[in-house]
């Protein structure tokens, strides 16, 4: 049997996966009025490599920690990018810091988006609410990588047009001929020019090769749902649409069990999951 | 170049009437006609008679509702391909919301009173516009629910 | 960690007063032993000593709900059944603190908290027990990640089986496969053979050191009719025990999430968590934070939970499992069902104290049989 201490742990090399180590917020932006978006670069100065759709535990002193997906460019090992929604008390936190201030950080976590298999498809991301914050590594990752794609579209349905993430970045992700990009906005007042309709309407729409396309999908479970749904129905097939699942976490390691949904521990099995793999969970409630 | 197709031809050419036989479409196409929008128009206004359906060929329509005291709220957006208003459907043939065009639009408006009567004189074509319009009831209804749910609103106090 | 057994080790008969001798013996060796004692009323499992702290002429009865220490009037050592607490609590302390976070004008600093880690002897696990243990060190190393903590206090810990010579009123460890007997995962084992002869303790060594340490103790080569008394023995244990658990359980509960049977053990059940507490597998730990007035100082702490509460499964918006019901499905899915598909193996070791400790009798074993009899 290995011991413990050749396992790798926490990133920095400190033996026990529990322990964070400190970062420093170098930046922080306004997405919406709860969301906000902090740069984040290590104390001591080590690279951080992380794969499109892992996430990271973020602790803040003396309040907790909470998972939270990476939203950077996979490419920038020096500059970490986490996009937070103040919904308790650890992320309110995190979204109330300031330039200068201290997180301390483990991870990255879980298995990736697809972007390998990916290659040679049409991708289609579709996102949801906050969900563009997971998918926006695997479509920078893509805009960086064109030539090894079919088409590219993003899809993403927000609340209201005051809710939507990265507006400018998705509005330049728009202006690029390479790839294609729509918006649906639940409600709107009568000054919003874009469309008014869930995201199902975009993906009936979209203008894809369903028999080679590949799907992420990210946002609440039940627009995932009709998500896949609406997917299906256009011909892609189920072991070619991923998903990413939110769970409670304690440890995103596999030892405090909270996160488990059937058999899968969403930290170290997902939080991406290929949608044939896990469609019968999603048809138990409660699960 | 709308001008050099007949009517039934520019239905032929929409997804909406695919599934029609010849005979449907002449039928329909009777009961057709071109018209244009600019911006800022009413295609129809809540409570409004619903004397017509309309097919989208080009521009965008906002569905909306208004209320006292606060800007009218859109519900949802139709763009080309897609129909709008069932109301012209079922009694007592009143739209229920408005229609507003926010951008110049083109399309095809289907007199509802010839519709109406063909639809009676002959089940078939009845049957066959139901079915036509039902799945896009059932699709905007679904749309509307999950709009309900407010999905990606943050949860309000726990 | 256990080293290769040398299979040459005979099977060696000790005095009862053998037992006490093969804890000193342990002392000695700078162990801290582990072993059960009798305190409030119930056999707890803490370190032995000063004086002779092994329970004698003690024994239990058992049921849902029901746990009473018992005297039997003679001089066995190990005639009760599971203690409320296994050994989890020892590798896996109820309580851990993760790390203290010192804040000041310019700098966070994360301090790992390490403890100085004890040489443990665990004293008198049954083969349950010991089952158990084999579980939790799957858990706490997961190929990716191990942690420390617990294999600071596991890895070089010394393990001293005692096979049943009773089985508990709540025991299913038969039809669990996981005893009566056991032949590896220990350094000695010992099984009390008494009212057949003498009174005497048949012990066997596991690994080199367990034959070394045995070596230290009075005792006489074991015949092969003590062996034939222990094995007599240990297949009347597993007949006297009436709970079986279904063979197919992990394929029933997988198929029945939406059974009836879930709504009736939900209105019995009060998901007080009882079962996930005394349950020597159940893992799943929370973490708290506090810290100093002036906010300088935090410490984070891991601490024992339960899927039974509500806060466990909370995400924004809401807990995914709201309902009694789903939470007692599970619990009870993820011992005997789930827990194959991520370990290998079922998480349940027939222990029976998630029956005896439940306040309202609930039992796994008869939920998974009716589930099973009325099975979609």
């Amino acid at each position: 049997m290995r011991t413990a201490g050749e396992r790798p742990g926490a990133p920095g090399g400190s033996a026990d996966p529990m322990v964070p180590r400190p970062f420093r917020v170098t930046r922080r932006r306004r997405e919406t009025a709860d969301t906000f978006t902090l740069d984040l670069v290590a104390e001591d100065g080590k690279p951080f490599a992380f794969a499109p759709g892992q996430f990271n535990m973020l602790y803040v002193h003396g309040v907790g920690e909470v998972p939270i997906s990476i939203s950077g460019d996979p490419a920038d090992g020096t500059r970490l990018v986490h996009t937070i929604r103040a919904v308790g008390k650890v992320s309110a936190a995190l979204c109330a810091m300031k330039r200068g201030d201290l997180v301390a950080l483990r991870g990255p976590y879980g298995k990736p988006w697809p972007t390998v298999e990916a290659e040679g498809h049409d991708v289609v991301f579709i996102a949801g609410g906050v969900g563009l914050a997971p998918l926006r590594p695997a479509i920078v990752h893509a805009i960086a990588n064109r030539h090894r794609f079919g088409k590219v579209i993003v899809l993403y349905g927000a609340r209201s047009p005051a809710d939507m993430l990265f507006a400018e970045e998705v509005q330049r992700w728009r202006g690029l001929f390479s790839m294609e990009v729509d918006a649906t906005v639940d409600r709107a007042g009568p000054d919003w020019l874009g469309r008014v309709g869930v995201v199902t309407k975009l993906v009936e729409r979209a203008e894809f090769d369903p028999a080679h396309t590949l799907a992420m999908i990210c946002g609440p479970e039940v627009m995932m749902r009709f998500s896949v749904e609406m997917l299906t129905r256009r011909g892609v097939a189920e072991d070619r649409i991923y998903v990413s699942m939110e769970r409670n976490m304690k440890c995103a390691v596999g030892f405090c069990g909270h996160c488990q949904w059937g058999s899968a521990f969403v930290c170290r099995d997902g939080p991406v999951f290929r949608h044939d793999r896990i469609a019968h969970l999603n048809a138990i409630r409660e699960l | 170049m709308v001008d050099i197709h007949s009517v039934s031809e520019l239905l032929k050419d929409l997804e909406f009437f695919r599934e029609f036989g010849e005979a449907t479409i002449e039928l329909l196409a009777g009961c057709a006609t071109n018209v244009a929008y600019r911006p800022g128009d009413y295609v129809f206004r809540e409570g409004g008679s619903a004397d017509a359906f309309f097919i989208i060929r080009h521009g965008d329509v906002a569905l909306e509702i208004h209320a006292p005291g606060r800007e009218p709220l859109v519900f949802e957006t139709l763009h080309p391909g897609d129909a709008i208003g069932w109301s012209w459907m079922v009694p007592p043939f009143k739209w229920s919301y408005d229609a507003r065009c926010r951008t110049v639009v083109r399309g095809l408006s289907f007199d509802a009173t010839c519709l109406r009567g063909k639809m009676e004189a002959d089940h078939e074509i009845g049957y066959q516009l139901m079915r036509r319009f039902l799945p896009v009831m059932s699709r905007r209804l679904l749309g509307a629910r999950l709009q309900l749910l407010d999905l990606y609103a943050a949860e309000k106090a726990r | 960690m256990v080293c290769a057994v040398n299979k040459h080790l005979d099977a060696r008969l000790l005095d009862p007063a053998g037992a006490d001798e093969l804890v000193r013996a342990l002392q000695r060796r700078g162990f801290s032993v582990i072993a059960p004692a009798i305190e409030d009323d119930i056999v707890v499992l803490r370190e032995y000593g000063p004086a002779d702290t092994l329970p004698r002429g003690y024994s239990d009865t058992q049921d849902g709900g029901s746990y009473r220490l018992t005297r039997t009037g003679d001089d066995r050592l190990f005639a009760y059944a599971a203690a409320p607490q296994g050994f989890k609590r020892v590798l896996w302390p109820p309580r851990q603190t993760l790390y203290e976070s010192r804040r000041t004008a310019d700098r966070l600093e994360i301090l790992p908290v390490t403890e100085e880690p004890k040489k443990l002897a665990l004293f008198a696990a049954r083969a349950c027990e010991i089952d158990a243990i084999a579980i939790l060190d799957g858990v706490f190393d997961n190929g990716d990640f191990a942690d420390p903590g617990y294999w600071a206090r596991r890895r070089d810990a010394f393990v001293v089986l005692v096979e049943c010579g009773r089985s508990g009123d709540t025991c299913f460890c038969a039809s669990m496969g996981t005893g009566p007997a056991r032949e590896a995962g220990f350094d000695i084992a010992l099984t009390e053979i008494f009212g057949n002869g003498p009174h005497r303790l048949l012990a066997r060594a596991g690994s080199e050191r367990g034959a070394e340490v045995l070596a230290e103790i009075a005792g006489r080569p074991a015949t092969a009719g003590d062996a034939d008394d222990r094995n007599r023995m240990l297949a009347e244990v597993a007949a006297a025990q009436a709970r079986r658990m279904p063979a197919d359980v992990a394929a029933i509960l997988a198929a029945n999430p939406e059974h009836a049977r879930w709504n009736a053990v939900a209105e019995r059940c009060l998901t007080c968590g009882n079962c996930t507490m005394v349950c020597p597998t159940c893992f799943c730990s929370t973490t708290e934070d506090s810290s100093s007035l002036d906010m300088s100082t935090a410490t984070r702490a891991r601490r024992w939970d339960s899927c039974f509460t509500i806060d466990y499964s909370y995400i924004h918006g809401g807990a995914v499992r709201a309902s009694a019901r789903s939470r007692y499905r599970q619990w009870i899915s993820h011992k005997l069902s789930t827990w194959h598909e991520q370990f290998g193996r079922a998480g349940c070791v027939g222990c029976g104290r998630c029956i005896t400790w439940c306040p309202v009798g609930i039992d796994i074993v008869e939920e998974a049989n009716a589930i099973a009899a009325s099975s979609a």
